[in-house]
């Protein structure tokens, strides 16, 4: 096991350079200036100014010598300095990295859960009244867009009924603290989390519901009922383990496109996390905040996969673990 | 009790009443809209526009400007102007202190205008013109200029001269100095907590110079990316106040309804942001100065006043807004008329050439500007491809000259010598700017009469040089103008006294209060 992780965490390693190298490149072919972008801000832009912006960042340099210093600074652990904020880019990033990670995990558990609970009463009653309603719900989620969702929550939890803050991540200036300020943040919480969590739930619930049809139809489910076992034991011990492996799979790809989904879900929430952090430095060309976004949700998919690779094991032992 | 007696007293009691009700209360807090998040709030190094509207409530500058432009005291209590108007006195206000106890003197407003020299782009063009600044005593600065500059007693607002403490910047490395991130002003707010990406919290100034002043408590500034969301904010009451621009124009109506609302479109006076479309004089058909007119001809302004911006804002005449000085509508007209725009073209020999369109990527009032002034351009004959971009990369193209329409909005900042030559003047041609002279306009009657305009005396004098300078542009077309662009300030209507100079909401909230 050990070595696995080992193993596993240097081919991360070099992975992860791979990405910052690719994203150095990358961000760097779409037009645009940071030092035009900044000018601009100012409401003025002469030669002089454009160019000291250029010197002060080093982005008069040539690109490998960009290149060499960014990565110098990956080594060790720097991230830069963020042209636009005027800050250490790492410090930004765990700012921010608590929200997202609050987020984006409570609407990894909620998917999770929800959509294994209603795909597998889905396959159990496979066909039923109850099957056709959880097929109809799953599918509307997961052909709504993200930010439509979150508006008609918005409309409906906020404006009409007005149950749950349309905004934010606590209530400024309440200065709630101990359990009122966890119930507060968990009210601000809930409407992100469910837009977030809902369509990724759409596709375990389809997922789960399939994967146990087919597991069900298996010899091994047959014998296990000729041994007189009960249906509750059959289903929970025999089939949902088995038909969950291609669910972990899932999951495990997922952990990147949840972020992506964030940067959707924290703009429209006014969520601090570092999927707007994200968005607004592509939009301003912050190069160096852009690069350490990447290299975290980098960091956080390979994470993630190692995890995955871990629970299939304790999913299926039968899994050999290697690297 | 006779008629007139109970007239009497009812009129007194009207009137005590409205008295009362114009008595500033003091306490409270405001609930503000920021957006977007601000990158910093040390106003002498980051000049974009939300640092101003933030921490033109913790800095201030010499001067502030009423809606008609006219200078008042803000840290200089008086001015005088030399005869030969090259010598301006400020006396500056007796026992103003630093948010953190310090003295505010002339040694500060000397460091100040070194430091913006070199770090604010606007500040340097403004202060090209002065020879030597003095601190004769503690409270008086004199500012020698090289030759007589009309503009110059505009130059000295808080976003555009900001002061800075001498004591805690001099001798220290600027970028890193720890308080650009709790910045320290003399203004009647002073900055208390940033939680990054969720709200900027300032706090009032009890040692502020006007006694009895800020009368609110707390400002929080509310970072709410989403354009939709923010209009959800204010109408499930969770902020008090959206500065122009905070939501998009179709939703203004919509908000200005809401019961307790009240809504201005005054203080933007100094700023006058004025719309057009650049149009590249240098290849292509829009090099004749005949396509350039049937543009003009071509596109109905008034439409985009009254659809797409909601019947706010002004139909623009030429390249001065009106609410600028020495604007005049003394100037050639170019009214909604396609027919005259299509025989303008066939004179020109357009043959149906493209023309690439950049729309600006300000969000979705301005996609739907873009898509207007296509359809009023086609339907005159001309081939127009949109070209969508976000504004980093429509900047790119812009300073690169690599379009043939883009739209545009600048600020004026009050006079013509400020805001309004550098996009025409052929000096101000530089590949790679953005908010210059981009579309290639060379002329140079048109150089001679900005140059002159800056540094003519008396005022009458420099008027009579921008009105021929207004004609001669708008004969000319250099760029198409649309709207003088008016963003409403929406707020609740217990918000008293938020607007009350030429500066606006980026002047700071120091007389604002709540009618609670």
């Amino acid at each position: 096991m050990l070595s696995f992780v080992a193993q596993r965490v240097l081919k991360g390693v070099i992975v992860l350079l791979a990405i910052v190298v690719l994203n150095f490149f990358l961000i760097r072919l779409a037009p645009g200036d940071p030092a035009v972008v900044m000018a601009g801000e100012a409401g003025a832009s002469d030669q002089v100014f454009v160019q000291q912006l250029r010197e002060k960042f080093g982005l008069d340099k040539p690109l490998p010598e960009q290149l060499f210093i960014y990565v110098k600074g990956i080594a060790t652990l720097d991230l830069g300095f963020s042209f636009r904020q005027q800050a250490q880019v790492s410090k930004l990033i765990l700012e921010r990295l608590p929200a997202t990670l609050l987020l984006t995990l409570t609407a990894f558990a909620i998917s999770l859960a929800l959509g294994v609970l209603f795909g597998t009463f889905a396959a159990r009653f496979a066909g039923t009244f109850l099957d056709t309603g959880i097929t109809i719900f799953a599918l509307i989620f997961y052909a709504m867009p993200i930010f439509w969702v979150a508006l008609m929550g918005i409309l409906l939890f906020s404006v009409t009924v007005d149950w749950l803050p349309s905004f934010g991540y606590e209530t400024v200036g309440a200065n709630f603290t101990g359990f009122a300020h966890v119930v507060d943040v968990a009210k601000h919480l809930i409407m992100p989390a469910m837009t977030l969590g809902l369509f990724f739930m759409a596709t375990y619930t389809r997922m789960t519901r399939a994967s146990m049809l087919e597991v069900k139809r298996l010899d091994f489910v047959k014998t296990a009922r000729a041994k007189g076992l009960s249906d509750a034991v059959i289903q929970r011990r025999h089939v949902l383990r088995n038909a969950l492996l291609p669910v972990v799979t899932l999951a495990g790809v997922h952990a990147g496109t949840l972020i992506g989904g964030a940067v959707i879900t924290e703009t429209v929430f006014a969520w601090p996390g570092i999927g707007r952090l994200m968005y607004d430095a592509l939009l301003q060309r912050d190069y160096n905040l852009l690069l350490g976004v990447f290299v975290t949700c980098s960091v956080m998919v390979l994470i993630f996969n190692l995890i995955t690779d871990l629970v299939y094991r304790l999913v299926d032992p039968r899994i050999e673990l290697a690297a | 009790m006779s008629k007139r007696v109970l007239l009497g007293l009812l009129l007194a009691c009207g009137l005590s009443a409205s008295a009362l009700a114009q008595e500033p209360k003091t306490g409270g807090v405001i609930n503000a809209v920021i957006q977007p998040e601000p990158p910093g709030l040390m106003l002498a190094m980051i000049q974009n526009g939300p640092t101003q509207m933030v921490s033109g409530n913790i800095f201030e500058g010499l001067l502030r400007y009423s809606p008609k432009l006219e200078p008042q005291p803000e840290l200089a209590e008086s001015w005088s102007v030399s005869e030969d108007a090259k010598t301006y006195t400020f006396k500056l206000r007796k026992g103003v202190t630093w948010h953190d106890g310090k003295p505010f003197t002339a040694a500060d407003v000397l460091f100040s205008v070194e430091m913006l020299k070199q770090t604010h782009a606007r500040a340097r063009n403004n202060l090209a013109q002065v020879d030597k600044v003095e601190a004769p005593d503690d409270n008086t600065v004199v500012f020698t200029l090289k030759q007589p500059f009309g503009p110059f007693l505009g130059i000295f607002e808080v976003g555009s001269m900001p002061m800075v403490p001498k004591h805690l910047y001099e001798g220290t490395d600027w970028k890193t100095n720890p308080y650009n991130n709790a910045p320290i002003g003399t203004g009647p707010f002073m900055f208390k907590e940033w939680q990054k990406g969720s709200f900027i919290r300032l706090v009032k100034n009890p040692n502020y110079y006007e006694k009895g002043k800020p009368y609110i408590d707390e400002i929080y500034w509310q970072i709410i990316p989403d354009a939709a969301a923010r209009s959800v904010a204010y109408e499930t009451g969770k902020v008090d106040v959206l500065p122009g621009g905070s939501v998009e124009n179709f939703d203004v109506p919509r908000l200005s309804k809401l019961k307790d609302t009240c809504v201005t479109g005054a203080g933007w006076e100094f700023f006058s942001p004025l719309a057009w479309l650049w149009l590249n004089n240098r290849q292509g058909p829009l090099a004749d100065k005949r396509v350039r007119q049937a543009i003009m001809y071509a596109i109905d302004r008034d439409f985009a006043k009254d659809v797409i911006w909601n019947g706010l804002g002004k139909v623009a005449t030429g390249p001065s807004a009106s609410t600028i000085k020495y604007y005049t509508d003394d100037v050639p007209k170019y009214p909604y008329d396609p027919a005259k725009a299509k025989a303008l073209l066939k004179e020109a020999g357009y043959k149906g050439e493209k023309i690439r369109l950049l729309p600006l990527a300000y969000g979705e009032t301005w996609q739907r500007w873009g898509e207007a002034v296509k359809q009023n351009l086609m339907d005159v004959g001309m081939s127009i491809e949109t070209i969508s971009t976000d504004v980093a990369g429509g900047n790119q193209k812009i300073g690169d000259w690599d379009y043939d329409i883009a739209f545009t909005y600048l600020y004026q900042y009050g006079d013509p010598a400020l805001g309004v030559g550098r996009n025409y003047v052929s000096s101000a041609i530089a590949k790679g700017q953005v908010f210059n002279n981009v579309e290639g306009y060379s002329n140079p009657e048109i150089d001679k009469l900005f140059a002159d305009g800056a540094v003519a005396t008396p005022d009458s004098k420099r008027k009579e040089i921008y009105a021929k300078a207004q004609k001669l542009l708008v004969e000319d077309v250099p760029v198409a103008w649309m709207l003088e662009l008016q963003f409403p300030t929406i707020m609740r209507c217990k918000v008293k006294n938020l607007i009350t100079t030429g500066i606006g909401v980026n002047d700071g909230f120091k007389d604002a209060w709540l009618d609670k």
